[in-house]
């Protein structure tokens, strides 16, 4: 019994090693969203392509859609655009972007170049309704369904793996 | 081919590592008087390969070799000559070889220093020391090689972080790693006392100086990167718990109570078995550091690295050397039969307290760094832990120290009674309130956080003084003189008490604003007026700067002319350098920000923090202190020693 | 996975890299009680973009952009709680530097207190004399 005393120190290690060995290679930096599974917050800005137009989260409802958030400024988002076209030719999950923090001019000059995968883009200069869904990188995509709650969030620039994983299988449970 | 050099002398000294920490170890097990008469030769070849390792790469920093891999990315042709050199400890791979250059310069300073013990006692010490050093030259040499080549050799390197290119950060990681490293000594002592099954009181005696000198340097090297942080990053602060800091820190709150532990070992014999464990944890949590600096586990602005890989073999290193010394603990330690000959009121009750504080603060240091990895593995959510937590809880487990500092020094060994210990420090404790009175009367109010630190540092300053008071009341004892120990405590005292009034005072008194300010504009802060006169473009070795011009007057007299800049460096870095008015009540510190309006104005964030260089003065105190105390004449080395000592008996029984 | 989180630590090496440039935001506060409030609710809340910095020290685009909506709520009258709810409601508690007290911290908030009373449990333990040992020297008075 008195050797379990002595052993404290050596058991507790044994915790600790453990502990240590179940972080590594674990992504510190992703912060999983507190939004899923609620509704998405309300929105409505002007569109990207005509300021004259709105885009609202109203308006968007009655379907599934992906909500994806993107800048010119940035890097991993180029990275991501072909998935997005190519998601966008299957036509299975019509594609609303968030222009994050962008200027016009440089967003729409991206469009032209690289092809726009989008059905409608919201252009959120100020950021606020970026910090409204809890955005705090580029890209990230929201899965929202036709009654505007958030089935997914996906951190990060999307591969196509895990669009079939994680959107498509979602989208099958939800009504079109 | 140089390099190459340098990688092969790397390799040999594992070799001798390797032997070093095999032979003497089984030689003195066995009674092989060859094996063991090979310690200390080994150690002194391992050090001067692995100082040769390190000169070669320097040198490749020095003549700017880019074909070196390590060198073109942390170095470039502009930079300046000193940051070239620094640059070789600037990242991963250059770091872990100063660890191991350090660690090997401890083990031939141990061989060579250690004639008083017995040496097949010494010879486990050294091999400890050299399987220690096998741990960190194969991490190099495998996951870090720093003379890797970059074919074909590139025109011109990278650079290296503007950030380091600084005097605070040339001298921050060496002093940082000389703690780290030191306290290697007092882990191998432990380990082979563990071994060998018995302890004299002697050679506890001697571990005392090695943990003392290592425990500086480790005060020394967290000032250092505090001080740095404050003049260098430009937000005015000085700590903010982040794992890398904490991960310093704790090795530092374990040697402070190992420091004090060894202290009541080596006089009175008692603690024995506490006082071997804990060097084995403060060690540990120096390696435990290693670890969190470079595996990627949690997130902070100070990781070196974030590669699980490395991650995993430094785990497998602190697995074999913590895992196998407290297995080594669990195994032997019972075989120490010791006897508690003290009673609940004495000076080693009073020491004891002192570690189980200092022990209860450094294990939710730990916690809360390492919550998030907690947290994560129970599904309990993401969570961040940060100065809120530290910043309430450290001061709640820490202020009975505080309390408690004075009273140890003058209470008597064994036995003694509450009220006699406490009886002389009636003017300690009024001066406290006093003092405090008298600041709180002469700053019109002060927050209740500054009151607290200005009670508390005072009266450990104060009770530092009553035990020089008492000491020189005793005529016997001031004949004698005050030991080098008693001296090295006092001063350390004393800092903890300037230290703590430093710390209340700035975070509860400190005034930060942000501001628009246009050129020939004013504002005032606590009664001075800071006046922005001019900005104008400024070329320097390696960046361009926008240099500001800022007159700070009291009334007409002008009190100091600060030139904080704005730079842009080559790698298109932008940082920016503060300009700080130091004083002894009180720091001036401005920054430029963002030009705002076309540059018609700029973004502005002025200081005034009161005390705030105590902080640092209370740490250098420390650190003078512990020298001091290394430096008594009781604790040198004697080749044949009377035993005239009180408890200077074997402790446990024999194997 | 890997070039997922390869390219987040590109993006935020961008903006870390962008500047230890100083997190200067001049906000029009209406009176020091009101700046002193802000500097401390701000330093209580975590940049997520960042490598372990709190709102006030650093300069991401969505540092400032949190901040200003900060200084916004706190313009409109909402008390402390109510602004920390607001980024809970967003960001979780992640971006909460104190974290709160429940369930999946009680270890964290109680566990330190908790180990302070097993330590000086320890420590009683420990001063349970045997005999007193034969080392009652009287030389060893207050100073040695």
């Amino acid at each position: 019994m008195r050797r379990l005393n002595f052993a404290m120190p050596l058991l507790l290690f044994a915790g600790l090693a453990v502990l240590l060995y179940s972080g590594l290679g674990k992504d510190t930096r992703t912060v999983p969203s507190p939004l899923v599974g609620k509704m998405a917050p309300a929105f409505d800005l002007p569109d990207l392509l005509d300021p004259t137009q709105r885009v609202s989260g109203q308006s968007l409802r009655g379907r599934v859609y992906l909500l994806n958030v993107w800048g010119s400024w940035c890097v991993a988002c180029v990275q991501e655009h072909p998935i997005l076209m190519r998601l966008a030719a299957s036509g299975r999950l019509p594609i609303i972007g968030l222009n994050w923090k962008d200027e016009p001019e440089a967003a729409v000059a991206l469009l032209r170049r690289n092809g726009d995968p989008y059905s409608a883009i919201a252009a959120d200069r100020e950021g606020r309704t970026a910090i409204d869904f809890g955005v705090y990188g580029a890209p990230e995509s929201f899965l929202v369904d036709a009654q505007g709650r958030i089935l997914y969030k996906h951190i990060g620039p999307l591969d196509w793996a895990s669009v079939e994983r994680q959107l498509f299988t979602r989208i099958e449970g939800s009504t079109p | 081919m140089i390099p190459e050099l340098g990688q092969f002398s790397l390799i040999l000294a594992l070799l001798v590592a390797l032997v070093l920490g095999v032979l003497p170890m089984i030689g003195a097990q066995r009674g092989r008087e060859r094996w063991i008469a090979l310690a200390r030769p080994a150690a002194y070849v391992q050090c001067g390969l692995v100082a040769l390792s390190f000169a070669l790469l320097a040198h490749a920093f020095l003549v700017q070799d880019f074909s070196v891999a390590y060198v073109a990315e942390h170095s470039n042709s502009v930079l300046p000559v000193r940051y070239r050199f620094s640059a070789v400890w600037g990242a991963h791979e250059g770091s872990l070889l100063l660890w191991a250059l350090i660690l090997s310069v401890w083990t031939a300073l141990v061989a060579r220093f250690s004639r008083s013990l017995p040496d097949t006692f010494v010879a486990r010490v050294l091999s400890v020391l050299g399987l220690v050093s096998v741990g960190f030259l194969s991490l190099t040499l495998v996951t870090s090689n720093p003379f890797l080549r970059h074919l074909p050799g590139l025109a011109d390197g990278n650079d290296l972080n503007p950030l380091l290119q600084d005097f605070g950060m040339i001298v921050h990681p060496p002093m940082l790693y000389m703690g780290f490293v030191g306290f290697a000594v007092a882990f191998a002592f432990a380990v082979a006392a563990l071994i060998e099954g018995r302890v004299d009181t002697r050679w506890v005696r001697w571990s005392r100086p090695w943990t003392l000198v290592a425990w500086s340097f480790l005060t020394l090297g967290i000032a250092l990167g505090s001080w740095w942080a404050y003049y260098e990053l430009g937000w005015g602060g000085w700590w903010f718990w982040d794992p890398v800091e904490n991960a310093s820190f704790m090795p530092w709150l374990i040697g402070t109570a190992l420091i004090h532990s060894q202290a009541v070992t080596e006089k009175r014999g008692q603690l024995l078995r506490w006082t071997l464990l804990l060097a084995i944890i403060a060690f540990s949590l120096s390696l435990l550091g290693t670890f969190l600096v470079r595996s990627g586990v949690l997130t902070s602005v100070h990781a070196f690295a974030s590669d699980p890989t490395r991650g995993a073999f430094i785990l497998a290193f602190l697995g074999c050397v913590t895992g196998g010394a407290l297995a080594l603990y669990t195994w032997r330690a019972p075989r120490f039969s010791v006897d508690t000959g003290f009673e609940p009121v004495s000076r080693e009750s009073l020491l004891l307290l002192n570690n189980v504080f200092l022990v209860a603060a450094c294990a939710m240091v730990l916690l809360g760094t390492l919550y998030p990895l907690v947290a994560e593995a129970m599904g309990w959510g993401k969570v961040s832990v940060g100065p809120p937590y530290f910043g309430l809880l450290f001061p709640i487990l820490t202020a009975p120290l505080f309390l408690l500092v004075p009273f140890g020094p003058l209470a008597r060994w064994r036995q003694d009674q509450a009220m006699r210990i406490a009886a002389p420090f009636k003017i300690a404790f009024i001066a406290a309130l006093v003092v405090a009175a008298a600041a709180f009367a002469l700053a019109r109010g002060l927050p209740l956080r500054a009151v607290l630190g200005i009670v508390l540092g005072v009266w450990v300053i104060a009770g530092t003084l009553t035990y020089v008071r008492r000491f020189r009341a005793d005529p016997q004892r001031r004949a004698r003189g005050l030991s080098r120990e008693s001296i090295g405590m006092l001063i350390a005292h004393a800092g903890l008490g300037v230290f703590v009034i430093g710390v209340m005072l700035v975070e509860s008194t400190s005034i930060e604003k942000d501001l628009r300010m246009a050129r020939g504009e004013s504002v005032e802060v606590r009664g001075l007026r800071f006046t922005f006169e001019n900005i104008e473009p400024l070329d320097g070795p390696n960046y361009r700067a926008d240099h500001g011009v800022f007159v700070v007057r009291s009334g007409e007299r002008i009190v100091a002319t600060l030139h904080p800049q704005k730079r842009a460096y080559r790698n298109r870095q932008v940082m920016t350098e503060a300009a700080i008015d130091p004083g002894f009540t009180r720091d001036l510190y401005v920054a430029l920000g963002e030009p705002l309006d076309g540059g018609k104005a700029w973004a502005v964030r002025i200081y005034h923090k009161p005390f705030i260089r105590w902080i640092w003065l209370g740490a250098l105190f420390m650190m003078a202190g512990g020298l001091f105390a290394a430096a008594d004449k009781r604790l040198r080395e004697r080749r044949a020693q009377a035993l005239t000592d009180a408890g200077a008996d074997a402790l446990g029984a024999a194997a | 996975m890997i070039r997922r989180a390869l390219s987040m630590l590109l993006y935020a090496a961008l903006i870390v890299s962008a500047g230890v440039a100083v997190a200067i935001d001049p906000l029009p506060f209406a009176n020091p009680a009101e700046e002193l409030r802000f500097q401390q609710l701000v330093r209580e809340l975590r940049c997520l973009v960042c490598q372990n910095q709190n709102l006030a020290d650093s300069d991401a685009e969505l540092a400032k952009d949190l901040r200003a909506e900060v200084f916004e709520l706190m313009r409109s009258g909402k008390d402390d709680a109510q602004i920390k709810q607001f980024l809970t409601d967003r960001y979780g508690d992640f971006v909460l530097y104190k974290p709160p007290v429940k369930p999946g911290t009680w270890l964290l908030w109680f566990g330190p207190l908790l180990m302070l009373a097993i330590g000086i449990f320890l420590a009683r333990g420990q001063l349970r004399t045997r005999e007193p040992s034969a080392s009652t020297d009287d030389r060893d008075g207050e100073f040695s």
